[in-house]
């Protein structure tokens, strides 16, 4: 069964010049045209580099960005066409863990004031000593003790910030989390501290996930179901089984073998698929295929021209390549990094000034620097 | 012969008089050869950085405390005065930082950046360091590099910064590049292509190598020897096949088992070191980890347990080292 389904999501961000007159001079295709479903009590995870439109779709669903067309069916109810009260009440039900846990935990509120803010919200319990017992229970689910109730954010080291933007999270008790980086700013060691939390408060909850994040390792440790973003689409869908074992998308090749192992023997045998340049801006995404620029099995004609669909290649398994299955036979041989950047004429790197896929990151999804491990 | 670089019980503390004081980093102690990569592996707060900082002798005199020795070529770089610091900094040692924005001038072209160790080292005149600029951009993979010279660093994707970085430091053949957490901030596929790079780049120019990272993963396919560090200490130094393989300290082995990997089989447990790094004792008082560690005895308190080799050049810092390897737990 399915809890959500998103179909034909797209989230346009205009591009304004000018000083009297704000003139639209273009939009930034953050998220276009994407479907998927998030199945009931499961993960899903998406994954892609900075600036692929993954934090962007995550936010559209919640509606906490406004998408520019397509739906989010929540449960039966299209999400984005509520309004006012409906949405407020709707939004009872599906919740956020952000990456960064300092900054999306007010420093001057003290964790027992952080959490019941959700609960008094949608009036879920009658009095504080209720709330008060409902925290701590909170509290405990997430490996915190009730001492930290009259504490502040700040005395509090980074997986247990974590663990509080989870517990606020869970307070209004939602059917969907929605998980953006949740351990891209923590320490390796407590990295696995707080998947393991959520694996567990995932079975004990029934909750369903949508995680967000751009190590591939941690998302397929997590998911259920993994879908790979390229510049605003889907290029492939799969269970996370079946998508580790067998990449089929040129692009989720390249992106896992570029991965590093902590073993060096794995190191020294593998062989990497390097990309040439980088990400093209997503206002003026490349025709045909959005990744024919960077492709090292891209074939003449086809490729540029004609965009491909997310079609079913497997019962669990979508691609959108219209060579996927000449690439897993072997049939079509990849080019090296050096020959596709010849191949285009150009090298594909960014273009100059403040563009687009700068004003779209503005941060947002790269790791937090130093914060080490 | 001696090692390039030799470091000496290098402590480093901040705080001023009358304020509490930190010791960053505590007897470190470890060399890097002509031509070896070496990487000091730990997680945020361990000393790795600022160790860094201390060699390239860019650390903050007030309120810093620096003891020990840093020799390079048997050299003492610690008592030298800024104005020979200088002279060493570029041409003798480089450094390439881990937010390529952050430590390039916004308001500078790219060109006159990277000439500027040219003219200040090599003494070249404009225009031959102009044409040495373009080479140099050319190497490090930066494409029309005529162009790029005349840009500014927001115009140049975060790979591309990286790479303008890395020519930056290469520009006078330094005999040291010193590396930290240098593809911390970038996207895999880009992180990929820098590795490539720098992996190039040593073999090609025969520059040491002293890579400073908290990814595992890195360090396995690009170090010759790995030391790993936990609050401000090494705690465990090998060859990086003997590290991955054999490695002995609980630390390390917890390390390795609470990461997922790509290549094992999924649905292994991750198994988390307990608490945080803020969960230390002063190693005067015993083995920082023990409070973390589930090989605890009793003789990890009270008395710092001393580096001793096991086998090899394989050293250890630990009383009750783990007898299972990291790559059975992982299984």
């Amino acid at each position: 069964m399915n809890l959500v389904e998103v179909r034909g999501l797209k989230v346009h961000f205009p591009i304004r010049r000018g000083l009297f007159f704000d003139r639209t001079i273009g939009h930034v295709k953050a998220v276009d045209g994407v479907d998927f479903d998030l199945e009931h009590g499961k993960t899903y995870g998406l994954v892609g580099e900075s600036g692929c439109g993954k934090s962007t779709l995550g936010r559209a669903i919640l509606r906490l960005i406004e998408p520019t067309a397509g739906s989010v069916i929540f449960d039966g109810v299209d999400i984005a066409g509520l309004q006012g009260e409906k949405l407020r009440k709707a939004r009872k039900r599906m919740q956020m863990i952000f990456q960064d846990p300092l900054s999306s935990l007010d420093p001057r509120q003290n964790i027992e004031s952080i959490i019941t803010e959700g609960i008094d919200a949608h009036d879920l319990l009658d009095s504080r000593k209720q709330s008060r017992a409902r925290i701590v229970e909170l509290l405990e689910a997430v490996g915190l003790s009730a001492a930290a109730l009259r504490r502040y954010p700040h005395e509090f080291s980074g997986g247990q910030r974590q663990r509080i933007g989870i517990a606020r999270a869970l307070a209004v008790e939602p059917d969907l989390i929605v998980a953006d980086e949740p351990v891209s700013a923590l320490d390796v060691s407590v990295q696995a501290q707080v998947v393991n939390l959520l694996e567990k408060l995932q079975d004990s909850l029934n909750l369903t996930f949508l995680v967000i994040a751009h190590d591939l390792a941690v998302v397929r440790h997590i998911s259920d179901t993994v879908g790979v973003m390229y510049l605003g689409a889907l290029v492939e869908e799969a269970s996370s089984d079946d998508l580790y074992a067998e990449p089929l998308h040129p692009y989720t090749r390249s992106l896992m073998s570029a991965v590093p192992v902590p073993d060096p023997d794995v190191e020294d045998r593998r062989e990497r698929i390097l990309l040439p340049g980088d990400l093209p801006s997503p206002a003026n995404p490349p025709s045909g295929c959005r990744f024919h620029t960077r492709c090292p099995w891209r074939q003449p004609e086809r490729c540029d021209t004609e965009i491909p669909e997310l079609r079913v290649l497997r019962p669990t398994h979508k691609v959108a390549c219209h060579y996927a299955e000449q690439i897993e036979a072997g049939t079509i041989r990849p080019k090296s990094a050096d020959e596709v950047a010849a191949d285009q004429g150009v090298y594909v790197a960014a273009t100059g000034g403040l563009d687009a896929k700068d004003l779209l990151d503005a941060g947002k999804d790269m790791p937090l620097p130093q914060q080490g491990f | 012969m001696a090692p390039l670089l030799e470091v000496e019980n290098l402590s480093v503390t901040f705080g001023r008089k009358g304020t509490r004081k930190v010791q960053a980093v505590d007897g470190l102690t470890f060399t890097v050869a002509n031509g070896q990569t070496v990487g000091l592996v730990g997680e945020s707060g361990c000393g790795k950085s600022v160790t860094s900082l201390a060699i390239m002798g860019l650390l903050p005199s007030r309120g810093v405390t620096v003891s020990g020795d840093v020799r390079l070529e048997g050299r003492s770089l610690l008592g030298l005065p800024q104005r020979q610091l200088r002279d060493l900094r570029g041409s003798e040692m480089a450094m390439i930082f881990q937010d390529p924005l952050s430590s390039l001038n916004p308001v500078v072209p790219i060109g006159i950046q990277v000439t500027e160790v040219l003219v200040r080292h090599r003494k070249l005149k404009a225009d031959a360091a102009r044409k040495e600029a373009v080479d140099l951009l050319d190497r490090v993979g930066i494409p029309d590099p005529t162009r790029r010279l005349k840009e500014y660093p927001h115009q140049l994707s975060g790979g591309m910064r990286q790479r303008a970085l890395i020519a930056m430091a290469l520009a006078c053949s330094p005999k040291l590049l010193l590396a930290d957490e240098p593809t911390t901030a970038l996207d895999v596929t880009i992180q990929a292509q820098i590795l490539e790079l720098l992996k190039a780049l040593v073999v090609e120019s025969g520059t040491a190598l002293l890579m400073i990272t908290h990814d595992l993963g890195v360090v396995a396919g690009l170090c010759d020897r790995v030391n790993v560090l936990y609050s401000g200490r090494v705690i465990e130094s090998a060859e990086r096949r003997e590290l991955f393989g054999h490695g002995r300290h609980p630390y390390t082995a917890g390390l390795l088992a609470s990461v997922p990997r790509l290549d094992s089989p999924r649905g292994a447990p991750l198994l988390p070191i307990r608490g945080s790094a803020r969960d230390t004792i002063p190693w005067t008082e015993g083995c920082a980890f023990a409070p973390r560690c589930d090989n605890v005895i009793d003789a990890c308190i009270g008395r710092p347990p001393e580096l001793t080799d096991v086998d090899g050049s394989h050293q250890l810092r630990c009383c009750n080292p783990t007898t299972v390897r990291p790559v059975e737990v992982l299984g």
